[in-house]
C-alpha cells in the first residue's frame, strides 16, 4: 500500500501528444478512476504507471520512489486487463500461482496464497480448470485473485468490466468495491463508463484528448462540473445545453433564446454579470426538470413540445423541443405525456448551471 | 455440408472430392504399385494380352531389397535425416527469436527488416545456389553435410520467421504485459507464456521446414558429389538413373521409403498443424 504522485506526465506517439501535462495526487488507500470517452489518453496514463508505455516526459512515484526507469515487475503493482490476460495453458491454480512463483515464493506460501484469495473471490471449486472453461464472469475473478495473491502497493484496472454483459457487470462492480474495502490497497481503475467511476471511485478524473478536465470527488463533479465536457460526460442521461444570451430587465439577469426565458437566480447572476449581452450555454440536468404546476413561478419555466416518451418504470424520460433545442427532462413516472403533447416544465433554480460559449468553463 | 436434393450433394460435393481425392492419391498408388511389380510385369508392352498397369498378380519385395542392399539408400535416409533435422533446429531457434522481435519489440527500421527477410525468402533457389556455391567452396565445406546444414536455413528461417511472426502478433500482448507485472523479465514472459502458447504455430514452423529441407533438391545436387553424402531426392534420381536405364522399380521403392518420414512428421502432429495454421488462441 503506497501513495501513488503523478508529476507533470507527458506521452506522445509520433504525431499525436496522448497524455498532456498530467498531475494526480492519489492517496495511501484511495479508489482513483479515471473515465473519459475512448483515445482520452486515461489508459495510457495507467500503462505509464504500470511500465508498459514508456514516459516521455514527467514523474511516476509509487510510495516515495521514482519508477520513471524501472521494469513493470519491479514495481510492485498488480494489474487486471479488460480481456483478462489468462494464461490460456495454464490452470486457474497455476494462474494466479504465477506471480508468486516468479517471485520465487515457497511451494507452502503460494498454496496458502492462492486459497486464501480464491476464498475471497469464491473460485476455490474452478482452481484446476484451465480458462476456457469458464465463463466471463468467472475469468474475471480469477484475474482478480490473479492480482491479490501478490499483495501489491497498488492496483491498476484497464476496464476490466467491459467485457462482461450488463448484469454481470454491476455485480462484479459491487465485488470489486467490496475488495478494495476489505483489502485498501491503492487502485487505479480505467473506464469509459461514467457510472463505474461514479460508483466506484473516491475521486475521479476526468480526461479528455490528454488533458485532465476535473479531478474530485463524485457528487463534486455531478454538482459542480468544471466544464461543459465534464458536465455532459458525468450523469445518465446526459445534462442537457441550450445556447442563450444573457440580457438585464427589472434589476435581474435573465437567460433567453427562442424557446425560453428563465430568471437567473440571484446567487448565480453574480457571476454571470460580466456575460450581460453576450452569448453563453445553459446546461440542466434531465431530473432538474419537472411538469410545472400553477404554483410555479413563470419566470423559471420552459415551453416544451414532447417528441419521445420513454418509459423506465421508475421515471419517464420525456424527449422535448424547447424553442431551437431538444432537451431530455426526467419526470415522475405518474406523468402520462403523449408525443406531440404540449408542456410546461419547470427547472430548478438551484442548479442551473452556465457555461461560457468560446472556453466551456464553468461560469 | 451443402443442402438440399440429393442429387445436388452428389454433383456438388461427393464427386468433385472424390476426384480430387483419386487424382492426389494416385501417384502415391502408382508408386506403391511400381515398387512391388517385378521386372518381367514393367518391362511388358501394353498391347501383350497379361498386360495390367493398375495392380500386379506377383508382388515382390525384390526391388526393396535391391535398394537396401545394392545402394547407398539407407546412407542416404540418415544424411537426409540429420541434415534436415540439424538445419530445421537452427531455422527454428533463430525463426522464434527474429519471430518474436519482428512481433513484440520496438525498434527503428524493425518494419523494413521484417519486409527484408521476407524479401530473402522470394529469391528463388535456383539463382541463390550459384553465390552460395562459391561460398561453400571458400568455406571448403563442399560435398560435407554442413554445406546443406548452412544453406537450407538462407530459406527457412525467414519462412519459420514469417509464420511465427504471424502467430505471436495473433496472441493478446496483454498475456506478456500481465506476465511482466506479474515478475517475469521479457525472457521469462517468452519461455513461460508466449512460447507454450504458440506450440502450434511452432510445430507447424518445424514441420514446414523438416519436409522444406528433406525434400531440398537443388542445393544438394550442387553442393554434394560423392554418393555416400548424398540425400535422398538426389541420391535416388542420380545413382538410379545410370545412363538411360531408368531402375523404375528401385526409384519408386526409394520414393516410396523416402516420402514416409515425411508422412509420419504430418499424420503425427496433424492437430497442432492445423491448428499452428489457421492461428487461433483463446484465452
Amino acid at each position: 500500500m503506497a501513495p501513488v504522485h503523478i508529476r507533470q506526465l507527458n506521452k506522445k506517439f509520433d504525431e499525436v501528444h496522448a497524455v498532456n501535462n498530467v498531475n494526480l495526487e492519489i492517496h495511501d488507500q484511495e479508489f482513483v478512476v479515471l473515465v473519459g470517452p475512448s483515445g482520452c489518453g486515461k489508459t495510457t496514463t495507467l500503462r505509464m504507471v504500470a511500465g508498459l508505455e514508456s514516459i516521455t516526459s514527467g514523474e511516476v512515484l509509487i510510495g516515495d520512489k521514482v519508477v520513471n526507469d524501472l521494469a513493470p515487475m519491479d514495481r510492485d503493482i498488480a494489474m487486471v486487463f479488460q480481456n483478462y490476460a489468462l494464461y490460456p495453458h495454464m490452470s486457474v491454480y497455476d494462474n494466479m500461482a504465477f506471480g508468486l512463483k516468479m517471485r520465487k515464493f515457497d511451494r507452502a506460501e503460494i498454496a496458502k496464497r492462492v486459497q486464501e484469495a480464491a476464498g475471497i473471490l469464491g473460485i476455490e471449486a474452478l482452481l484446476k480448470r484451465k480458462p476456457r472453461q469458464l465463463s466471463g464472469g468467472q475469468r474475471q475473478r480469477v484475474a482478480l485473485g490473479r492480482a491479490i495473491v501478490r499483495h501489491p502497493q497498488v492496483f491498476l484496472f484497464d476496464e476490466p468490466l467491459s467485457n462482461l454483459d450488463a448484469k454481470l457487470r454491476v455485480q462484479m462492480r459491487v465485488e470489486i468495491k467490496k475488495l478494495h474495502d476489505r483489502l485498501g490497497t491503492t487502485a487505479i481503475y480505467v473506464t469509459h463508463d461514467q457510472v463505474e467511476a461514479m460508483t466506484l471511485g473516491d475521486r475521479v478524473v476526468v480526461m479528455k484528448d490528454g488533458f485532465v478536465q476535473q479531478v474530485g470527488e463524485p457528487l463534486e463533479l455531478y454538482n459542480t462540473p468544471a466544464n461543459r465536457f465534464v458536465a455532459g460526460f458525468i450523469g445518465s442521461p446526459a445534462m442537457n445545453f441550450a445556447p442563450v444570451t444573457v440580457s438585464e430587465a427589472n434589476g435581474a439577469l435573465w437567460a433567453s433564446n427562442e424557446g425560453m426565458r428563465i430568471k437567473v437566480p440571484a446567487e448565480i447572476a453574480a457571476r454571470l454579470k460580466p456575460y450581460t449581452g453576450k452569448e453563453c450555454v445553459l446546461g440542466v440536468r434531465p431530473e432538474d426538470l419537472r411538469v410545472a404546476n400553477a404554483t410555479d413561478p413563470p419566470e423559471l419555466n420552459l415551453d416544451a413540445e414532447v417528441e419521445v416518451v420513454e418509459q423506465l418504470g421508475s421515471e419517464v424520460l420525456l424527449d422535448v423541443k424547447v424553442g431551437p433545442t431538444t432537451m431530455v427532462a426526467a419526470v415522475e413516472p405518474t406523468v402520462r405525456a403523449k408525443i406531440r403533447d404540449h408542456l410546461r416544465l419547470a427547472v430548478n433554480p438551484e442548479r442551473l448551471h452556465f457555461f461560457d460559449a468560446a472556453t466551456e468553463a464553468a461560469i | 455440408m451443402i443442402e438440399g436434393a440429393k442429387w445436388k450433394r452428389w454433383v456438388f460435393f461427393y464427386i468433385p472430392l472424390s476426384a480430387f481425392v483419386v487424382s492426389l492419391l494416385f501417384p502415391f498408388y502408382w508408386m506403391a504399385v511400381t515398387t512391388v511389380r517385378p521386372d518381367s510385369e514393367l518391362y511388358r508392352p501394353w498391347m501383350a494380352p497379361n498386360y495390367t498397369p493398375f495392380w500386379t498378380t506377383r508382388p515382390t519385395l525384390e526391388h526393396v531389397r535391391g535398394l537396401l542392399e545394392e545402394t547407398l539408400f539407407s546412407t542416404w535416409m540418415w544424411n537426409t535425416m540429420f541434415i534436415a533435422i540439424v538445419s530445421t533446429l537452427i531455422s527454428l531457434f533463430c525463426g522464434l527469436l527474429a519471430g518474436y522481435a519482428l512481433s513484440r519489440l520496438k525498434f527503428r527500421f524493425a518494419g523494413s527488416l521484417g519486409t527484408g527477410i521476407f524479401i530473402t525468402y522470394l529469391v528463388p533457389q535456383t539463382l541463390l545456389f550459384i553465390p552460395l556455391a562459391d561460398i561453400i567452396r571458400n568455406f571448403r565445406l563442399g560435398d560435407s553435410p554442413w554445406a546443406l546444414i548452412l544453406t537450407y536455413p538462407t530459406f527457412l528461417i525467414p519462412f519459420c520467421t514469417w509464420l511465427l511472426m504471424g502467430y505471436f502478433k495473433a496472441i493478446p500482448r496483454e498475456l506478456e504485459e500481465c506476465a511482466r507485472i506479474d515478475g517475469a523479465s521479457r525472457w521469462k514472459a517468452m519461455v513461460y507464456i508466449i512460447f507454450p502458447i504458440a506450440v502450434p504455430g511452432i510445430l507447424s514452423a518445424g514441420i514446414f521446414a523438416f519436409t522444406l529441407s528433406w525434400n531440398e533438391f537443388i542445393y544438394a545436387l550442387v553442393f554434394i558429389s560423392s554418393p555416400a553424402q548424398k540425400t535422398v531426392p538426389v541420391g535416388v534420381t542420380s545413382e538410379l538413373i545410370r545412363g538411360d536405364v531408368f531402375y523404375w522399380g528401385q526409384l519408386m521403392a526409394g520414393a516410396l521409403l523416402g516420402s514416409i518420414p515425411v508422412a509420419f512428421v504430418y499424420s503425427f502432429f496433424v492437430e497442432h498443424y492445423v491448428a499452428g495454421l489457421t492461428g487461433s488462441v483463446k484465452g
